[in-house]
């Protein structure tokens, strides 16, 4: 196989600066401030996507539980923000002064153990990036050293994804239970809540998703990303080469893992929240639905689907509430079975082909979209 | 934990628990039943499942109705009737499911996953649209009301007891249609090895059929079983998927004894630990443990030796 030597094809090229006109042109320039929190919103989902389009995609890794990294990440970002806003001077009605709200409605007296580092912000911030990857690896370990794989781990991160909901949702005095962690206000004095502060978030997420991006482009362009993709079409004959098969995917669920952490972080700065509904088996698998819908081998295809199947989701569950679930299971039977590379692949099969014979001055093989392994990934 | 009950108190406790128990373990097996043939013998991964029990559930609740109204002399045994519409109603749904999107996936189990996922999402959403969103329960016939008083400190309730034996009796029945019908063994031979059987004569399109349909047929009765002892909503069947699947997985895949034996120790674990802490914290124990086993012994407690 031929490794490209740019960073970036001709029809890479042309993905990455139409999604940077539309994210940082278009849409602030279409959009008032309220959509254009909802698309902030979506993108956060499109982090995950592109974790997975790593993991899944290239790797063949199916993992059923990135609400958890989103999760994670996500906590960890409100359990600092929560303490900001639960300082003595703004909670000085509740029986115990200085502790989030929800605490003291639980009859707790005083702050748990591993609330505490998270009054400083720094920890917070390696915390988001930190305790999913060493969640991730702790579950990669255990089960790629065994050589545990494909339906049993998905199987297996989708009982993880359980096990963490019905935690949090139990352990209401420590976590905020199924309401989760509300109310919050502030970073660092910032209120996070004004119309000018979303925008600022917004372009805070936009700058952070093209990095993102790059970071899985340079992943995807490196030895690294080819013997994931070789892992994923003969897992044996990479193992009989000498590589360390485990390690590779341990890597690539951990990379993952903390694509959907970030993903999470931003997403309590935006929506003001954090809730075990964005934890559990049903986004977990809807976050997947995005990435199979955009494209399991394309970074851009991901951001794409993330982005159209939420749009779909919000205008179809606005006007015709009764039609989203069919829509959706449609689609996503639909991708599954006739186009299993998603909007990427159709993009890549039927349309780039016809502009290259439009345009007719190269040869047809750069068309072929940013797919490094065309065809139908092994499993 | 054990301290403030006397030795009498903690054995009714572990008899009352350890029955709660069976009923747990009467509905994990009965779904469990249906996902291991569907998952351990084909391979698919069918996350409609909960959906094709639910079906089974509705079926039943439509009957008795139609029995209140038409023939409440029948209706103290409208049961024996409801099951069976489930079973067909379920079995004839999986068929035609089989038929439209899984034959196409066999070579691509993980998107099996997927696809049965949108099923399920258009499914949950097609029973709220028809039976709205409100849970329903069925009336019980008067012989399955009341408990039976074993000790004064030991009552077990009829209809939990009917579950039970309802139960055993259909494992039987798999058990007599996977292993000594020549129906059975077709399907043993397809999957220990597909290709020779479609060499010796098996239409093994067929057999994939039958044998997802008699999946999601026991899944609606596992359906039908279920209104005895809760009441139904569209999204009730979400609830149990992933602890079947844990049940199934857990068992070892293709092994029917394993995913009995599974059933009835992680159901006993779960009701005899929801008595002395919360039964979320119950649950998340329970989950945890298997998950370790699981990463120890990933091919589950009775592992059947297949040639891939």
């Amino acid at each position: 196989m031929i490794i490209n030597s740019r960073f970036f094809n001709r029809s890479e090229l042309i993905g990455f600066v139409s999604l940077l006109l539309l994210l940082v042109v278009i849409l602030p320039l279409a959009l008032d401030v309220f959509r254009l929190n909802l698309v902030a919103k979506y993108l956060t989902y499109a982090f995950v996507a592109i974790g997975l389009v790593l993991c899944w995609g290239y790797g063949g890794i199916l993992s059923l539980g990135q609400g958890v990294f989103f999760g994670l990440g996500g906590y960890c970002m409100a359990m600092f923000l929560k303490l900001e806003a639960s300082s003595v001077a703004n909670t000085k009605i509740q029986s115990t002064p200085g502790i989030p709200d929800f605490m003291d409605w639980n009859q707790l007296t005083q702050l748990p153990f591993f609330w505490k580092p998270f009054q400083s912000f720094p920890f917070a911030l390696a915390a988001i990036i930190l305790v999913p990857a060493i969640f991730a690896f702790i579950i990669g370990a255990a089960m790629f050293k065994r050589r545990v794989g494909g339906v049993y781990f998905a199987i297996i991160t989708q009982a993880v994804a359980a096990i963490l909901t019905i935690l949090i949702v139990g352990q209401q005095g420590y976590t905020g239970g199924i309401n989760g962690i509300t109310d919050l206000r502030t970073l660092h004095g910032w209120d996070i809540r004004t119309d000018h502060a979303k925008l600022i978030l917004y372009f805070v997420e936009v700058f952070l998703l093209f990095v993102a991006i790059l970071v899985a482009q340079f992943i995807r362009l490196t030895k690294l990303g080819r013997i994931l993709v070789a892992m994923r079409e003969q897992e044996d004959r990479v193992r009989f080469s000498g590589y360390s098969v485990a390690n590779f995917k341990i890597f690539a669920f951990c990379a993952a893992a903390v694509f959907a952490a970030v993903g999470g972080a931003l997403f309590t700065l935006e929506v003001g929240f954090m809730s075990p509904s964005f934890v559990g088996i049903v986004p977990s698998i809807e976050m997947v639905i995005y990435t199979a819908v955009g494209g399991r081998l394309s970074i851009f295809g991901a951001v794409y689907g993330t982005i159209l199947v939420n749009f779909a989701k919000t205008s179809l569950s606005e006007t015709f509430p009764q039609l989203w679930l069919f829509g959706l299971g449609a689609l996503f039977i639909a991708v599954v079975l006739a186009f299993p590379n998603g909007l990427a692949g159709i993009w890549g099969d039927y349309v780039q082909p016809r502009i290259d014979r439009l345009l007719a001055s190269r040869t047809k093989k750069s068309g072929n979209g940013g797919l490094v392994a065309n065809g139908a990934p092994a499993e | 934990m054990f301290g403030d009950y006397s030795i009498g108190d903690l054995g009714a406790i572990f008899a009352m628990q350890g029955f709660a128990g069976l009923i747990l373990f009467s509905v994990y097996v009965l779904m469990a039943l249906g996902l291991a043939i569907i998952f351990g013998q084909m391979g698919v991964i069918n996350m409609a499942h909960g959906e094709f029990m639910i079906l089974g559930a509705y079926v039943t609740w439509m009957t008795s109705n139609a029995f209140q109204h038409f023939l409440p002399a029948l209706f103290p045994g409208y049961f024996f009737v409801a099951m069976i519409f489930a079973f067909i109603a379920s079995g004839s749904l999986g068929m035609l499911v089989e038929w439209a999107m899984i034959r196409r996936l066999y070579k691509r189990p993980l998107d099996t996953l997927l696809a049965t996922w949108g099923l399920s999402l258009i499914l949950q959403q097609a029973y709220r649209s028809v039976f709205g969103a409100r849970e329903v329960g069925v009336e019980l016939p008067d012989w399955m009301m009341g408990s039976w008083q074993a000790t004064d400190a030991i009552q077990i309730p009829i209809n939990g007891m009917f579950v039970m034996c309802l139960t055993i009796l259909i494992t039987l029945v798999v058990a007599y249609v996977l292993f000594l019908s020549r129906w059975g063994k077709q399907v043993r031979a397809v999957v220990q090895n597909r290709v020779m059987a479609g060499a010796v004569g098996i239409n093994t399109e067929k057999v994939d059929r039958y044998t997802f349909g008699l999946g999601c047929g026991i899944a609606g009765v596992a359906g039908s079983a279920f209104t005895m002892i809760g009441s139904t909503g569209p999204t009730a069947g979400q609830l149990y998927i992933v602890d079947t699947f844990l049940v199934v997985v857990f068992g070892g895949a293709a092994s029917l004894v394993g995913t009995i034996a599974s059933a009835f120790t992680i159901s006993q674990a779960q009701s005899t630990m929801e008595f002395f802490m919360s039964g979320s914290m119950a649950k998340v124990l329970t989950l945890l443990a298997i998950v370790a086993i699981l990463m120890m012994r990933p091919q589950g407690l009775f592992a059947l030796k297949v040639r891939k």
